[in-house]
């Protein structure tokens, strides 16, 4: 299997966007938002790469091609975040407080657990960006030296998580306003709470899904300066 | 030709952001240079959103897809993952909750504190 796998470079591919498309269709069969496509393929590539032998390096071989449209499809973030232009500057004061609040949270929260779990400056910058889009969390992790594997298992259960907790924790907290809702669920479980932010409404969605790119390029800037602060402590 | 011509400039954009990333001496991957490029061109209206959208929400719509590889990845640092899983599910969880009730009581105090000004 190995050997047919090291002259294929279609198997790693086909591999992964089969599972993926099995993932989307259990999603659509059960109505859940455990139902992750993303989490569930990943799951039956491993699955089917153990039973069959095959090491991760030689599945690379031909799923690296996948991999490659990941910085032209980050760029394309610009797109929503133009398209949610006006939303933006009529709401200024309130987005930017909400988005600034939630990146600074998220950075100050890592940090403070790593130092009580007691994390090295790897395993630390593994987690800086677990509140961002994936796209651009993974990029930080690999500019801070983290383990970027994990840093996309943390960033996606932490998506699946925030659209399942969205509606408790958003009642606990007593965030009402639409505007806010959005914001929370964006700058906090990215694309992926997005998703249930457009199942709140429209407002809630479009606040959501402009806080992926904002809170995302703050978040590059406010890591590195997080992990500067980790390595002098 | 009509997506032809999108994927360029995409394709156009990631690549000066590759050459900004080597240039520059910030810690900013290339694609958030890109992305920059890409909102700074179309609010100016150098590059009109119809020049790039139809390609470009084909990417995003299927960017999770491009994600399975590096997940994946999981099964080779196995090792280093296991003992840290519960450094790993607290965080998560945590940071989580934190960061959702944080920002959306920061905004809601801003959005309500706006509205007692309007009705004054």
């Amino acid at each position: 299997m190995n050997e047919l796998m090291q002259t294929s470079i279609f198997a790693g591919a086909t591999i992964s966007l089969l599972a993926y498309m099995f993932g989307a269709w259990l999603k659509k069969k059960f109505h859940s938002g455990l139902f992750n496509p993303l989490l569930i393929s990943i799951a039956v590539t491993i699955v089917i790469l153990l039973a069959a032998h095959v090491d991760y390096d030689t599945y690379n071989l031909g799923a690296k091609y996948i991999s490659w449209f990941l910085t032209p499809a980050t760029v394309c973030l610009a797109i929503p975040l133009y398209e949610q232009l006006t939303l933006l500057k009529k709401n200024l004061a309130a987005v930017a407080a909400g988005i600034v609040s939630g990146v600074l949270t998220s950075l100050v929260t890592v940090l403070l657990l790593a130092l009580l779990f007691g994390l090295n400056q790897q395993e630390f910058v593994t987690f800086l960006p677990k509140s961002i889009t994936t796209a651009i969390g993974m990029s930080v992790s690999e500019e801070l030296g983290g383990y970027v594997n994990i840093t996309v298992l943390v960033i996606v259960v932490t998506g699946v998580l925030g659209n399942i907790l969205a509606e408790p924790v958003l009642k606990l907290f007593r965030i009402q306003e639409p505007i806010a809702k959005g914001l929370a669920l964006g700058s906090s479980a990215h694309a992926i709470g997005t998703a249930k932010a457009m199942e709140l409404g429209e407002i809630e969605g479009a606040m959501s899904s402009l806080s992926i790119a904002v809170a995302g390029i703050l978040t590059v800037f406010g890591a590195s300066v997080f992990s500067w602060i980790y390595s002098v402590l | 030709m009509n997506y032809l011509k999108q994927f360029s400039i995409i394709l156009s954009i990631s690549f000066i952001g590759e050459i900004l990333k080597a240039v520059l001496p910030l810690p900013v991957p290339a694609s958030i240079y890109g992305m920059a490029i890409l909102f700074a061109c179309l609010v100016t209206g150098i590059i009109r959103l119809e020049a790039v959208r139809d390609a470009g929400k084909f990417l995003i719509e299927t960017m999770p897809v491009m994600f399975i590889p590096a997940g994946v990845g999981l099964m080779a640092s196995w090792n280093v993952l296991q003992p840290m899983l519960v450094p790993v599910a607290v965080i998560t969880v945590v940071v989580l909750v934190a960061v959702m009730a944080v920002s959306g009581r920061v905004s809601q105090a801003i959005i309500r504190h706006g509205k007692d000004k309007n009705n004054e």
